[in-house]
């Protein structure tokens, strides 16, 4: 079998860790090849060398047979390395073309880029109007536009990080389709993915990294999700207990609730309806950037509503601040880990006076007791696995999973009676994401109300006792789970009401 | 090859070491540009930085410059902390003058105990007032307060011009433009008989009264939810929003702060040193602060220990301008240095330098 890019011996270190380590794999021209690995595990640091971001202490790669070193990316799209980053950097105020133009390593008539654009777009099935402004585009052409800069640039090797996390599932098949035909015309593929299910679906070949070094390499088709998982993590996982709750008494009511938003990019909440009951998980499924960010916002307090529209053991609370809501048992945890859940440049015992301060009484006349705040942030770490050298050690310096871990821990420890969580397990490791799923689960086990908003349809399936989708910041009615297929959830994702 | 490589958490040695190595740059630039004014430079970095502690009334001095910059520095550095960037403090320092020595004034010739307390609480009201006003407006129209705070130092300026021009003139004092000599009542009380002070002294109790804020500006800032949700603010707007701060409010309180204290050290200078209005009672001291609250690392004991290094610069600086010949503009220009070199080095906070060729870390 010839070979595209051959990499072997890559190692690089940072301070206080090592990245990868003597890592080697090679890809094949036209192949999928899929690089699995659990946070960490040094996946960004492998395609970051491939694509020219930060260079290797050691090691070789050839590409086309020939010695292969970018100092840039610049470099490596020159060589025909092309890449699509997990997050967009995209302008929202410009349009298609004007994005594509400025990522591109020459200057290119507006004429010709938008011919381009359209040849380009209509070859690989990913429709796209270059005159349209990026604001007014959803996430998954947003996502085009990224591989059309990409495609653009007639790449032989394209990497794509994670690159499903934000789309609908018909999205996320025509995104494979568009893939496979870049293959079959000789594109290689270097697939970044959490999703196990569609690697198996997708990819030729699977590289799997653990702790910066390739632990294996496989054929994903002849794999099960169970058998990736573990070989990602190095241990056999539990299944989850089966549970179905019997709901207890209503404890959070939404009625009509609507927030017009000031930002020209945010979504206004309109008539939203929802019960959660003591005991009941409720899960919340839809695309980002469908209302789910504005709807934590309002139910944590920091954008007050009218008061009726939340109540709270009938009591309406939708102009109290978060602290209040705090004190009465309603709890959250936001989406953006750092900077929002967590003020990433302070302590883990900051962070836990940060939401803590008022339930867990940290505090006596406005002093502070820091102890008993490194006591619960102590207890915080013990309970749920934080792996951290101390209470001291800024936020920012934990790794995604183990950040998320405390943040979760953090709220479940308080004992909310009832907790709003958005996308808890986004970006986090398999061993990591099945812990949380459980601590939410055994939270509503206690009498608490969880609502867990996601994208990951397969975690709400699993974990919910009552389903919604949201989209264009409306709410459907609640169904139980189990009552509804995948297809019908992907159709109301998409904005189109249940059959 | 020199490389910076940045630190996995940042160097708490080099938090507080880069205050001193700055002080040490500033030493080594400034003996080069007293060199190349023909000065020796040993001698005149030995008289700024040297002479005045050993002399005991360049000492009682030091506590007297030190006083004021401490004052502003610590309300400022709350600010700072918050995100909030209060650059007016010399216009808050000049209504707190003026609104003091108004009351003073008012009560010309009253002998009472509470003479002073008023005084200080006009000067603190004023000084608050003045710094609502960009706090008003930021809110409010979202105006940016760095540039309305600046433009009202000019305009409390020409007030103070104005007043002792009009208002506040000394009757007898044949058109001058000053207030009267404030009476005994009105006057801080100078701490004579204090242990380590000279007979002289001009160490005044407002200089006590700064003492003391110090360590009640450390507990308000590390031990109490104020200070918490400030330092919140600064360093993650959105999860202090999330943790329930609203911030609105930490404006209000952190330009109130900053404005009350600069406004007591306003009145501090005017009932104490001056002891009368006159026109050229603004030295600067507002915008000196913010070098002072930086070089302190917004820590109120920091700020203590700054406000002294940059007093002693001031006192040095007059010594070596009667001593050696040395313009003024060259201590304001050694003043600035600090600041300069303390921002540059900063950056061995977040980073640290590797020599030789690009290794392998560990």
């Amino acid at each position: 079998m010839n070979t595209l890019l051959d990499i072997s011996g890559l190692r690089k270190a940072y301070p206080g860790v090592v990245a990868n380590d003597d890592v080697a794999f090679d890809i094949a021209p036209g192949e999928v090849h899929a690089l699995l690995g659990e946070n960490g595990a040094g996946k960004s640091t492998l395609v970051k060398m491939i694509y020219g971001l930060v260079q290797p202490d050691a090691g070789h790669m050839r590409l086309h047979g020939r010695d292969y070193a970018p100092t840039s990316p610049k470099d490596a799209r020159a060589a025909g390395v092309s890449m699509v980053f997990q997050h967009f950097s995209l302008f929202e105020a410009l349009s298609v073309r004007e994005n594509i133009a400025l990522g591109l390593d020459e200057a290119v008539a507006p004429r010709t880029l938008s011919d381009r654009i359209r040849t380009v777009s209509r070859d690989y099935g990913l429709p796209l109007d270059p005159d349209r402004l990026i604001g007014d585009l959803s996430v998954g052409e947003r996502q085009r536009v990224e591989i059309v800069r990409c495609l653009l640039q007639d790449p032989r090797l394209l990497i794509m990080d994670e690159p499903t996390s934000v789309l609908t599932p018909q999205e996320v098949e025509t995104l494979f389709d568009t893939l496979r035909l870049l293959s079959k015309r000789g594109v290689a593929i270097l697939y970044i993915s959490h999703k196990l299910d569609e690697i198996r679906v997708l990819c030729d070949r699977a590289t799997i990294l653990r702790s910066g070094k390739v632990v294996a390499t496989c054929l994903p088709r002849d794999e099960t999700p169970r058998s990736l998982a573990e070989m990602m993590i190095g241990t056999t996982l539990a299944d989850p207990p089966v549970r179905r709750a019997i709901p207890g008494r209503t404890l959070l009511k939404l009625t009509g609730l609507s927030l017009p938003t000031d930002d020209p990019f945010g979504v206004t909440l309109s008539g939203i309806d929802l019960t959660l009951r003591a005991g009941e998980v409720t899960g919340i499924a839809g695309v980002a950037g469908n209302g789910q960010d504005e709807l934590v916002a309002v139910l944590s307090g920091e954008s007050p509503v009218e008061a009726g529209m939340i109540r709270l053991d009938n009591v309406p609370i939708g102009t109290l601040g978060p602290n209040r809501r705090r004190s009465l048992g309603l709890l959250s945890a936001p989406e953006e880990r750092l900077g929002h859940a967590a003020a990433p440049e302070m302590s883990l015992t900051d962070n836990t006076m940060l939401t803590g301060r008022v339930r867990q009484r940290l505090s006596t006349q406005g002093f502070l007791k820091w102890n008993v705040a490194a006591n619960f942030a102590r207890a915080v770490i013990a309970q749920f696995d934080v792996r951290t050298p101390g209470v001291d050690t800024p936020a920012r310096a934990l790794s995604g999973g183990n950040l998320q871990k405390f943040v979760i821990g953090r709220e479940v420890m308080q004992k909310p009676r009832v907790l709003v969580v958005n996308q808890p397990t986004w970006g986090v490791d398999a061993a990591a994401a099945a812990a949380i799923r459980q601590s939410l689960r055994d939270l509503a086990a206690t009498g608490a109300s969880v609502l867990v908003i996601s994208q990951d349809l397969d975690e709400l399936m699993e974990m919910s006792d009552q389903f919604a989708v949201i989209a264009g910041g409306r709410l459907s009615a609640t169904r139980p789970a189990g009552s509804i297929s995948i297809e019908e959830i992907g159709r109301m994702m998409g904005g189109g009401e249940a059959a | 090859m020199i490389r910076l490589e940045p630190r996995l958490a940042p160097s708490r040695t080099m938090m507080w070491g880069t205050p001193v190595l700055a002080v040490i740059a500033t030493m080594i630039a400034g003996g080069i540009l007293f060199a190349i004014l023909g000065k020796n430079p040993v001698e005149a970095i030995w008289t700024i930085f040297v002479d005045p502690i050993l002399d005991p009334y360049s000492r009682d001095e030091l506590f007297v410059k030190a006083a004021p910059l401490v004052l502003i520095a610590i309300g400022l550095s709350f600010g700072f902390r918050a995100g909030v960037w209060n650059i007016g403090a010399e216009g808050q320092f000049i209504v707190g003058a003026i609104a003091g020595a108004a009351v003073g004034l008012a009560f010309y010739g009253t002998s009472a105990i509470w003479l002073l307390p008023l005084m200080a609480l006009a000067g603190m009201a004023a000084g608050t007032f003045w710094a609502m006003i960009p706090a008003f407006l930021k809110v409010r129209y979202n105006a940016n307060e760095i540039l309305v705070s600046l433009m009202l130092v000019y305009v409390a300026d020409q007030l103070l011009r104005a007043m002792v021009a009009g208002p506040l003139r000394n009757p007898a004092g044949f058109n001058f433009p000053e207030s009267r000599l404030f009476h005994d009542s009105a006057v801080l009380p100078l701490l004579q008989g204090m242990p380590g002070l000279t007979q002289y002294t001009r160490v005044h109790l407002g200089v006590l009264i700064a003492l003391i804020l110090v360590p009640l500006a450390w507990v308000l800032l590390r031990k109490h939810v104020l200070g918490f949700n400030i330092q919140v603010m600064g360093s993650a707007p959105r999860a202090a929003r999330f943790s329930g701060v609203r911030p609105s409010s930490i404006v209000y309180i952190c330009l109130g702060l900053s404005g009350a204290l600069a406004g007591l050290a306003g009145l501090f200078e005017v009932a104490g040193p001056a002891g009368q209005l006159v026109p050229a009672l603004p030295q600067g001291y507002g915008f000196t602060a913010i070098i002072v609250a930086f070089l302190g690392r917004l820590n109120p004991l920091g700020i203590l220990a700054a406000g002294l290094v940059m007093a002693l610069t001031y006192i040095g600086g007059e010594n070596a301008q009667l001593d050696l010949n040395l313009p003024r503009a060259a201590i304001s220009v050694f003043q600035g240095m600090l600041l300069f070199f303390l921002l540059g080095l900063d950056i061995l906070v977040r980073y640290r330098i590797r020599f030789g060729a690009r290794g392998i870390a560990q």
